[in-house]
């Protein structure tokens, strides 16, 4: 009998082609997607070094980080250096042969949103991107991890890449969420209780009731910011959820393949007795939903809370939560629901999908954005962007005041023309409250779509659950 | 990439935890598509003000610094997003070693195919070596990769751990695509096996 496994044992040891007497091996890459700015380097040596891509059909590119949001960009990009890597990307696409989705593209979107749109993330694979989010994708039982630029290029002339195994980690999440709560409250919770670095050198399996009860979209949330917790990757089991998501799209195995695939999925899970090397558990019924009020992900706090003082940690996290306060603009003792804003963010790889939009909606029907606030809602794809203009959403964000945006990462990473002015303070839905993340000086707190909304119609940070009937 | 053996070299103290990768290298220098050039914005939002003028409290400022090699930091140096533009960008400004308690995972693997050697110690050596670096350039720490050692200026060393593979590839500046394509037979063989065992992919 052989010993028992986790579900990251079973989908490693399924893509192990060579293993050193150290422990190295070299681990297949069934999937590799592909961004404007982690690449154009890695296309660079390829061509230095005179070798093709491997395995073209199994790479993926689509530009996001650069693109404008707005719909005057089918003119082209303004500025320089954005187009330029946007160029380049077409042009490597084209050279290498490999699939691409070009701005023009209603398919266009953010890499993490469109891989698991078009069917490309299936559960099993191992799946790499050189971007950090690449996390999203372990909602489908998929190893899927950030690489760097040189082993982007790496598994453009090899498909594969050299890795050393992470460490096991779970994290169980028990019974239910009450209401008002979501996945991004989940995963956030999850990250102020772990820290940042709680994760590292781990690979997290998130499991238990409140996770089986998510939808993939939910799911995606929560893998997505396994990396905020220093995890390499996230994962979770796939079930029915994952098998009735996947199944019909584009680029899912159909016929007998879905049969001969479904045979294998369906052992993707942890065995009983496999050996954790880290165990955290939350009571879903514990969570409230939450904002960040710093300037490090792990810096989360329930939307009851206060701002807390420098004095309140411990360590090197003293001076950190000090520069923290100072940055941020805020008051200890302050209550978080009292911190105004000036701009919301709906959108993103962490919630710039259909439910996102819809919970976001749900708050905003009826309801205008406060004076003074600025709320720029961005699909995450075109096709999110055609279906909310389908379902009614979008017309509800702009009858309540917001910009209806194109699909691309937009003020996540402020790449692009949309930025957070120095000083100026968004709720945002995005994975990074990092210093500058939004815009130079910008101010970010991160919250879930239902939260974000909630705030644009207060304008000041509001418990979602607490939103007057008057507001209406 | 070029190989790494010993270093001795003027030490910066950065005792701020969770350094990310966008302190590094903010984000609007990730439109180059080059690998150089980004030591100049190297840290650029907590280096210079916004007219451009250097900000004389900043570390690698201060004269003492500015011909620093090592970096000892705070926990968790590296955290947030892929980019190697990181290590591109410490590398370009001259920083070929960065001392920490503990390293984000995707930061520390960019840096071992760019030359650099992140080095894990524990927190009373990293103190030891963040109260050694604050004296300046007078302090001048040694890193020997061979031997697994950090050498304060005053002689008092301390060992660490590192997976031998990257060692090797280190001492040796080995390029490791160069190295996988050795192993060609055995991905074709992978591949060939995937055909029977996952036909969908």
């Amino acid at each position: 009998m052989t010993a028992p496994k986790t579900l990251y044992d079973k989908i490693w040891d399924a893509h192990v082609v060579d293993r050193s007497d150290d422990g190295t091996c070299l681990l297949y890459i069934d999937r590799h997607l592909v961004h404007e700015v982690t690449s154009p380097q890695a296309f660079e040596g390829l061509r230095m070094a005179n070798r093709p891509v491997r395995a073209p059909g199994k790479t993926i590119a689509v530009p996001d980080h650069n693109v404008p949001t707005t719909a005057d960009r089918v003119n082209g990009i303004e500025n320089e250096e954005s187009r330029i890597q946007v160029e380049a990307l077409d042009k490597n696409a084209k050279d290498f042969g490999i699939v691409y989705y070009p701005v023009s593209d209603i398919r266009q979107g953010i890499v993490h949103i469109v891989g698991p749109e078009q069917g490309w993330t299936l559960p099993g694979m191992t799946v790499v991107c050189g971007d950090s989010h690449t996390a999203t994708h372990g909602a489908f039982g998929a190893l899927a991890h950030g690489i760097g630029t040189s082993e982007v290029e790496h598994v453009l002339a090899t498909q594969t890449l050299i890795q050393t195994k992470s460490k096991n980690m779970k994290v169980e999440i028990t019974g239910k969420l009450k209401p008002g709560v979501t996945a991004k409250d989940i995963t956030l919770a999850v990250i102020g209780k772990t820290g940042t670095a709680g994760g590292t050198g781990h690979v997290i399996e998130y499991c238990g009731e409140a996770i089986r009860a998510l939808s993939m979209e939910g799911r995606m949330t929560v893998c997505n910011m396994a990396i905020e917790g220093g995890a390499r990757a996230g994962l979770i089991a796939p079930d029915e959820t994952t098998f009735d998501y996947v199944k019909g799209r584009p680029h899912a195995p159909k016929g007998a393949a879905w049969e001969a695939a479904m045979a294998w999925w369906k052992t993707l899970y942890t065995d009983e007795g496999a050996h954790f090397d880290k165990v955290i558990t939350l009571r879903g019924e514990d969570i409230e939903p939450v904002v960040t009020w710093g300037t490090s992900p792990e810096d989360v706090l329930p939307i009851s809370a206060k701002v807390p003082a420098a004095e309140d940690f411990t360590g090197g996290k003293v001076g950190a939560a000090q520069r923290s306060l100072d940055y941020m603009g805020l008051t200890p003792g302050m209550k978080l629901t009292d911190i105004k804003i000036d701009a919301v963010f709906i959108g993103s790889c962490t919630n710039g999908r259909i439910e996102d939009l819809r919970a976001a909606a749900a708050v905003l029907k009826g309801r205008k954005i406060a004076d003074g606030v600025r709320c720029m809602v961005v699909p995450g794809s075109g096709l999110v962007r055609a279906q909310a203009e389908e379902e009614g959403l979008a017309q509800i964000f702009i009858d309540a005041g917001a910009e209806w945006r194109m699909a691309g990462c937009s003020m996540c990473l402020a790449m692009n023309p949309d930025q957070l002015a120095p000083e100026e303070r968004c709720a945002s839905t995005s994975n990074r409250n990092f210093e500058g993340r939004q815009g130079y000086k910008g101010r970010t707190h991160l919250m879930s779509p239902a939260m974000a909304a909630a705030a644009a119609v207060t304008g000041h940070l509001t418990d979602v659950r607490e939103l007057s009937a008057e507001t209406v | 990439m070029d190989k790494f053996t010993t270093l001795t070299g003027i030490a910066a103290p950065m005792p701020l935890v969770n350094i990310d990768t966008d302190m590094i290298i903010p984000k609007l220098f990730l439109k180059t598509i080059q690998r150089s050039g980004l030591g100049k914005n190297l840290f650029d939002e907590m280096r210079y003000d916004r007219q451009g003028n250097e900000i004389p409290d900043f570390v690698l400022n201060k004269p003492q610094y500015r011909q620093a090699e090592i970096i000892v930091a705070g926990d968790n140096f590296g955290c947030g997003s892929s980019r190697e533009h990181a290590p591109w960008a410490l590398l370009d400004f001259g920083i070929r070693c960065v001392i920490s308690t503990s390293f984000a995972d995707i930061f520390y693997n960019n840096c071992f195919k760019n030359g650099i050697l992140p080095v894990v110690l524990p927190p009373e050596a990293v103190n030891y070596l963040m109260d050694d670096a604050a004296n300046g350039a007078n302090a001048r720490i040694t890193v020997d990769l061979e031997n697994q050692t950090v050498t304060a200026s005053d002689g008092k060393s301390f060992g660490f751990d590192i997976d031998p593979f990257k060692k090797h590839c280190l001492m040796n500046g080995l390029d490791d695509i160069g190295l996988s394509l050795e192993k060609v037979s055995s991905i074709d063989a992978y591949e060939e096996k995937q055909k029977t065992q996952f036909p969908w992919l």
